[in-house]
C-alpha cells in the first residue's frame, strides 16, 4: 500500500471518555490505514464505537493517545479551526438523521459547503446543479427538508456532502431511517460517485444491505478491530 | 458571507423571527412611548410655567426669596431705572410680594399676596379681572387649588391681615372676583392675587416691587444695581426639581421595560441555540470555525435589532404619531398632586431620545446575542451533533 495514497492513518489510537471518576475505553490501539477511493464500511454491534472512530476521522472529535493524520496531515496538535479547515476542504458528512437546515431549500443546504469554501456564486450555481442531479433531485431544488420523504432528504445530505468534491465522506448509519428501497438507491449514488470521482468513503453501519455494497469491511467490536476484510466482489456494484 | 447565511436563517424562520421581531419591537415602542410621555410632562411643565409665570425672565430684589417668605418683609424697593423703562414701554411688569394672614370662613392661613398690574399681558394670568373693583373690598384673585382648601367661591368675602410699615396689624376685606384655573401650582397653592397698586398703598410702599417680570424674547438689559437677572433656565430650576424627584421611578420603569426588551430577546436566543444545537453541530461539521458559528448567532441577534427598529417604526409608528398629536387623556388630575400636567398628555420624542434608545437597546440586544452564542464555542461538535442539551 503507498503511503502516498493514504487517506487516513491512525497509529496506535486509543479513545477514553471520562465517566463520572473513571474512564470508559471507546477506542483501543487502533491501527488503520485506509486509502484514496476506498468503499469502507465500520462494522459491529451498538457501542463497538462505530462513530467514535468517525469522529475522530473527521477531527469532530480527538484520540486521547496515538496518533491521527488525515490526507497526510497529522490532527495531533491542531486547532479546532485547523480540524474545521480541514473538514471544510476535504470531507464531507452524511448523518443517519440527515441534519438538512430547516430552514433552507434544498438547493440552499447543497450550497452551503460551498459558501462557507467562499467558492464565488457562478461556480456554486455550476456545481450545486451538478450535486442536485447527481442525486437525482433536480425537480425539488426550491423544496424545503420539511416536504420532502425520508429518502429525499438523504439525497440531498448527500448532495451536500459530494458538492465541493471532498477526498473523503464519512456516512454514520446513512440508511438507518430509510426502507430497503430507498436504501438500496443511496447505495447505488454512492457507489457511482466512488466509481466516478474516487471519492473515499467510510461508513459507520450494520445495515445488512449497505453491507452488500462495500469494498472493504472493518469488524469493531469493544472499540477494537476485530476483522479486516477486503471484499473482492462485492454483492452489489 | 455570514451575514448572507444570518439573513437566509432570519426570513427562513419565519414564524420565529416575527414573533421575536414583534416582542422586541414592542418593547421598543413601550421605551419609546414612555420616554416620550416623561420628556412631554417636562416640556408641558415648562410652557405652562413660562407661559403663566415666566414670560422671558425676572429681575428680582436682591433679598428675595420665594421659597422663605420670612424674606418678602425686606425685599422690596424702588424699581431701578432701567428696569423701570421697561415697564413703561410695557416690555415687563411689577409685582408686589407680601406675606399675610387670611381668615376665610373664620379659619386662619398664612398666605403670600402678590400684587400684580392687572392690565399686564406679559404672562397669562386672568390679571384683568381683577378691575373689577366695585364695592370697596379687594378684589382678589385666586386659582382653583387654593379656591378649594379655603372653600372660597367667587363672590365670597374674606379678611386680610397684615403687618403695616410701623409693624402693627392692619386689616381688610378681600372679596374673590375671580377663580382661575391654571395648571400651574406655583401661582395657584398659597397664594392671592390683588391689583399692584391697592397692594402698594396697603404696605405703603408707594411704586415699589418685589420682581419684574419681562416678556419673552427680551435680551438681558445692563444693570448696574444690585438687582438680580433671573433668566428663563434659573427659574424653571423648582419645577424641574419636582419633576426631577419623579425621576428615579421612571427611571426604574424604564430599566424593567429594557430589561424585559432584553429578556425578550435572550430567550429568543437561548431557545435557538438550544434547539439548534444539531444544527450549530451540522455547521461544525460542514467545517465552520467556532468563531464564526458565534459571529453568525450573535449577528442573527443584531439583525433581529434592526429588524425590530423598522418594525417598530412600520408598525407603531403610527401610535407614537397620534399619540404625540392628539396627546394622551389623562385619567387623574394631577394638579391637586402638585404636579403640573396637562388633561392630555403630549409625548416628545427628541431625535437624542429616539436614538439613544436604539443604541442602548442595540448594545442589550448585541450583549444578550453574544452570551448564549459563546455557550456554543464551549460545546464539542459530536455533543452539538447528538442534539444534547447546553449545560
Ligand atoms: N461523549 C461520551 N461520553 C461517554 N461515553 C461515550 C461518549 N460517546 C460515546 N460513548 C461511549 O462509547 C461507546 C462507543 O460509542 P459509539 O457511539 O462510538 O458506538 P457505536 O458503535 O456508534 O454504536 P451505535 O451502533 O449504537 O451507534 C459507547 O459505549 C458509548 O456509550
Ligand atoms: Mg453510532
Amino acid at each position: 500500500m503507498n503511503i502516498k495514497n493514504s487517506v487516513i492513518k491512525f497509529n496506535n489510537v486509543t479513545k477514553r471518555f471520562p465517566v463520572g471518576g473513571d474512564y470508559f475505553i471507546a477506542l483501543k490501539n487502533i491501527d488503520l490505514l485506509l486509502n484514496k477511493g476506498e468503499f469502507t464500511g465500520l462494522v459491529g454491534p451498538s457501542g463497538s464505537g462505530k462513530t467514535t472512530l468517525l469522529n475522530i476521522i473527521g477531527g469532530l472529535d480527538s484520540a486521547s493517545d496515538g496518533n491521527v493524520s488525515v490526507l497526510g496531515q497529522s490532527l495531533e496538535n491542531t486547532s479546532h479551526n485547523e480540524r474545521a479547515k480541514v473538514r471544510r476542504k476535504n470531507m464531507g458528512f452524511i448523518f443517519q438523521s440527515y441534519n438538512l437546515l430547516p430552514v433552507y431549500s434544498v438547493f440552499e443546504n447543497v450550497e452551503l459547503p460551498l459558501i462557507l469554501n467562499k467558492i464565488d456564486s457562478t461556480q456554486r450555481l455550476k456545481k450545486v446543479n451538478q450535486a442536485i442531479e447527481w442525486v437525482g433531485l433536480s425537480d425539488k431544488r426550491d423544496s424545503r427538508p420539511s416536504m420532502l420523504s425520508g429518502g429525499e432528504c438523504q439525497r440531498t445530505a448527500i448532495a451536500r456532502a459530494i458538492v465541493h468534491q471532498p477526498a473523503l465522506v464519512m456516512a454514520d448509519e446513512p440508511t438507518a431511517n430509510l426502507d430497503a428501497e430507498n436504501s438500496h438507491h443511496i447505495m447505488k449514488i454512492l457507489t457511482n460517485l466512488n466509481r466516478e470521482l474516487s471519492t473515499s468513503f467510510v461508513f459507520a453501519t450494520h445495515d445488512e444491505k449497505i453491507m452488500g455494497y462495500l469494498k472493504r469491511i472493518i469488524h469493531l467490536e469493544d472499540g477494537q478491530i476485530k476483522k479486516d476484510q477486503l471484499i473482492k466482489n462485492p454483492k452489489f456494484s | 458571507m455570514l451575514l448572507k447565511i444570518a439573513i437566509k436563517n432570519l426570513l427562513g424562520a419565519r414564524l420565529r423571527t416575527i414573533l421575536n421581531v414583534f416582542v422586541t419591537s414592542f418593547s421598543f415602542f413601550i421605551i419609546l412611548l414612555m420616554s416620550g410621555m416623561y420628556d412631554g410632562m417636562l416640556q408641558h411643565a415648562k410652557n405652562v410655567t413660562i407661559d403663566t409665570e415666566i414670560a422671558g425672565g425676572a429681575y428680582w430684589h436682591p433679598n428675595y426669596d420665594p421659597l422663605d417668605p420670612m424674606s418678602f418683609e425686606d425685599s422690596h424697593s424702588l424699581i431701578p431705572n432701567k428696569i423701570q423703562s421697561l415697564i413703561d414701554k410695557k416690555d415687563a411688569f411689577p409685582v408686589l410680594v407680601n406675606q399675610v394672614s387670611i381668615y376665610p370662613g373664620g379659619r386662619i392661613m398664612p398666605a403670600i399676596l402678590k400684587g400684580i398690574p392687572p392690565n399686564q399681558d406679559i404672562v397669562k394670568m386672568p390679571s384683568t379681572s381683577l378691575n373689577s373693583y366695585k364695592d370697596g373690598t379687594i378684589p382678589v384673585l385666586i386659582g382653583k387649588g387654593m379656591a378649594q382648601s379655603t372653600k372660597l367661591n367667587v363672590g365670597d368675602s374674606f379678611t386680610i391681615r397684615w403687618l403695616d410699615i410701623n409693624r402693627t396689624f392692619d386689616a381688610n376685606e378681600g372679596t374673590v372676583v375671580h377663580i382661575m384655573d391654571t395648571e400651574n401650582f406655583k401661582i395657584d397653592m398659597g397664594h392671592i392675587w390683588i391689583p399692584l397698586n391697592i397692594a402698594q398703598s396697603m404696605f405703603a410702599m408707594q411704586d415699589q416691587a418685589t420682581y419684574v417680570t419681562y416678556k419673552k424674547n427680551l435680551k438681558e438689559i445692563a444693570d448696574n444695581t444690585d438687582w438680580l437677572h433671573r433668566d428663563v433656565d434659573f427659574l424653571v430650576k423648582d419645577m424641574e426639581a419636582i419633576i426631577e424627584a419623579d425621576k428615579p421611578s421612571v427611571q426604574v420603569m424604564f430599566i424593567i421595560l429594557l430589561s424585559l426588551a432584553a429578556m425578550g430577546i435572550f430567550n429568543a436566543q437561548v431557545l435557538s441555540i438550544f434547539r439548534r444545537g444539531r444544527e450549530i453541530g451540522t455547521l461544525m461539521a460542514l467545517g465552520m470555525t467556532r468563531l464564526r458559528v458565534v459571529a453568525l448567532f450573535t449577528l442573527e441577534g443584531g439583525l433581529n435589532a434592526i429588524l425590530s427598529a423598522f418594525a417598530t417604526l412600520i408598525v407603531f409608528g403610527p401610535f407614537l404619531w397620534y399619540f404625540s398629536m392628539s396627546g394622551i387623556p389623562l385619567p387623574i388630575d394631577y394638579t391637586e398632586m402638585g404636579l403640573i400636567m396637562a388633561k392630555r398628555l403630549i409625548p416628545v420624542y427628541s431625535a437624542g431620545l429616539i436614538f439613544s434608545t436604539m443604541i442602548l437597546v442595540s448594545i442589550i440586544v448585541l450583549i444578550v446575542s453574544y452570551l448564549p452564542s459563546r455557550k456554543i464555542s464551549q460545546m464539542k461538535p459530536t455533543d452539538a451533533l447528538r442534539g444534547k442539551a447546553i449545560t
